[in-house]
């Protein structure tokens, strides 16, 4: 009877059984079990007695999830306080995923701990044959991440954009990935044309990604934030003006031509009273 | 084979519509709704004031069943007058506006706002057994109380018709029906959530929902809500028309629920079941079904097992 994939809509507790420290900020948990993810999806997890989020897959191979996180509020913060061998509920794995074709010429860009999902489409797209450009920014150095694990892809070719330049090219992520899209439709350059772009990171970064996008002409699938609170459609805290599509089950990958039709993509955002909130 | 029906002269172009707390936070996403074949539009409950839900895990389900303490989160009557003055500016299907307060004089003056609005029915949410922590027993667990929000209700509400929603969690709904009629009462909308149920993790040993109890939704409670509307019904001699819902995910569901006596059909768990599309997917199954029976318009069915009952005795 029912037209949705199969998902858990009633949490499980895994434990934590290997914790990363990635940078400052942000963790990466491995738990002993696999939801069945796909790259872009997305899991709700509880932390028993504080509160249940949204968090982005980082890998899942079928045996174990990865999950990446920020610790910034109330419940990522628990999260972080937790210990290899403690429990998390997780269900899911909900939303839209990154999709492409066999072979094609894919860049990612991937703003902050938005590297998360972008190593997560790297590592299974090449199974595909894809040929990968990952365009990896952040404010400084110390918050780059998952630099050794795409490096060590075959078929993926690594760029860093630091705001600082403490590392790679000195300013955004989406100024390489402008350059990139110039230089590959420039006839003279041997450089094959991006078939696809991949984006996850801040909203402002997303606005532009998608600008330079619709300028280069070049089809884009980007990852959108939105607060959350079943996962699965039914609440409706997630959807986003005017066409009243929910992030959750429409998205959160969202390809750039519905994009252009959401005028609140880069204004603004709603709380969990349903307010609007300008970025 | 004809689904529209007419409701105190407002025409729902199909018997669905869309529950109050599922997909009801903003005019766009009610338009979606109706893009998805929901014949008409109940906003989630509305305050006065702002009102914080509850925090996470709010809503977790099975095929079987869903549990939600969402808690009514609303931003206010001012984010409502946006909102719903942005929906029926141009409202492609009939808008319920629910209101919910935690006093009798709070659900007559946020009544009174919405009422200004012109939405085509006011819903009164007396019965969500998610906040009785804050508010104790809900108003629909007793006659007196019910029929008397009922009576304030009508006094400030015009002439927009006013629909009582009804709790389940009681052994005498159809009694509160009938009080909530006398005192003026136009409708009814049965039933909300069942219960209040629980879930408890093994592993943790912690219960899911954050409130630790919620209202059940969902297939398993369609019995409950088959049963309370015939009640309703008789209760009230097929007198006033009944949203009915609760565990609608078919045509033939929600048939059956016209059969004990509903008008209009409120969807909502399914939503997250058979998708957004459910409206239409429930409405082609009726139509299906109906014109095979050669039943020419779905309103020969409401209450029709009150008359089959009264023809064989």
């Amino acid at each position: 009877m029912s037209s949705i994939q199969l998902q858990s809509r009633l949490p499980r507790t895994y434990k934590i059984i290997d914790i990363k420290q990635a940078t400052e900020n942000v963790r990466i948990y491995t738990f002993d079990g696999s939801l069945g993810a796909k790259p872009g999806q997305f899991v709700m997890a509880w932390v028993p007695g504080v509160d249940e989020v949204p968090l982005s897959v980082a890998y899942d191979d079928g045996a174990n999830i990865q999950l990446a996180f920020f610790a910034v509020g109330d419940c990522t913060e628990a999260l972080a306080r937790m210990g290899e061998g403690d429990l998390v509920g997780l269900r899911g794995p909900f939303g839209t995923y990154y999709e492409w074709e066999p072979g094609q010429h894919i860049a990612l860009v991937a703003g902050g701990y938005g590297a998360a999902p972008m190593f997560f489409v790297a590592s299974e797209s090449v199974h595909h044959g894809t040929t990968i450009e990952v365009i990896v920014g952040a404010r400084s150095k110390e918050h780059l991440l998952f630099l050794e694990e795409l490096e060590s892809l075959p078929h993926v070719a690594l760029h860093v954009a630091t705001n600082d330049g403490s590392m790679g090219f000195e300013g955004f992520n989406v100024t390489v990935l402008e350059n990139m899209l110039k230089l590959t439709q420039d006839s003279k350059t041997e450089d094959p044309a991006i078939d696809q772009v991949f984006a996850c990171g801040p909203e402002v970064m997303l606005k532009a990604t998608h600008s330079v996008c619709a300028k280069y002409n070049v089809p884009c699938q980007l990852s959108m934030e939105r607060y959350m609170k079943c996962g699965y459609g039914l609440c409706g805290n997630c959807v986003m003006d005017p066409l009243g599509i929910r992030m959750c089950t429409e998205g959160p990958v969202v390809k750039g031509e519905v994009l252009a039709k959401l005028d609140e993509f880069g204004k603004y955002h709603r709380d969990s009273i349903g307010k609007k909130n300008e970025f | 084979m004809n689904l529209s029906q007419k409701v105190y002269g407002v025409t729902f172009q199909n018997p669905t519509v869309l529950a109050s707390g599922i997909m009801g936070i903003t005019a766009s996403s009610w338009r979606f709704c109706v893009e998805n074949g929901a014949g008409g539009i109940t906003t989630k409950s509305l305050w006065l004031t702002e009102h914080m839900g509850h925090p996470n895990p709010t809503i977790i389900s099975t095929e079987h069943w869903s549990l939600n303490a969402v808690g009514l989160p609303d931003a206010g009557v001012e984010k409502a007058v946006q909102e719903v003055g942005d929906y029926l500016k141009n409202k492609p299907a009939p808008l319920i506006g629910n209101v919910v307060a935690g006093s009798i004089e709070d659900f007559g003056k946020t009544a009174e706002h919405i009422a200004k609005l012109k939405p085509d029915f006011l819903e009164v949410n007396i019965s969500c057994p998610n906040v009785e922590d804050e508010f104790g027993k809900p108003f629909a667990c007793s006659a007196p109380d019910a029929a008397a929000v009922t009576k304030h209700i009508k006094q400030v509400s015009g002439d927009i018709p006013v629909f009582i929603k009804l709790s389940p969690n009681v052994n005498n709904i159809g009694a509160i029906a009938l009080a909530c009629a006398e005192q003026g009462a136009d409708g009814f909308t049965a039933i909300n959530t069942v219960g209040p149920g629980m879930a408890i993790d093994l592993r943790s040993r912690m219960p899911i929902l954050a409130n630790k109890v919620g209202g059940l939704s969902g297939p398993a409670i369609k019995p409950i809500a088959v049963k309370c509307i015939a009640d309703v019904y008789a209760a009230t001699e097929g007198k006033l028309p009944i949203i009915g819902t609760g565990g609608v995910y078919t045509g033939e569901d929600a048939l059956e629920l016209m059969l004990a006596g509903a008008t209009l059909i409120g969807i909502g768990t399914a939503v997250g079941d058979r998708g957004i599309d459910v409206f239409k997917k429930v409405c082609d199954e009726m139509q299906y079904w109906c014109t095979n029976e050669g039943v020419e318009h779905v309103s020969d069915m409401v209450g029709a097992m009150h008359k089959e009952l009264a023809s064989r005795s």
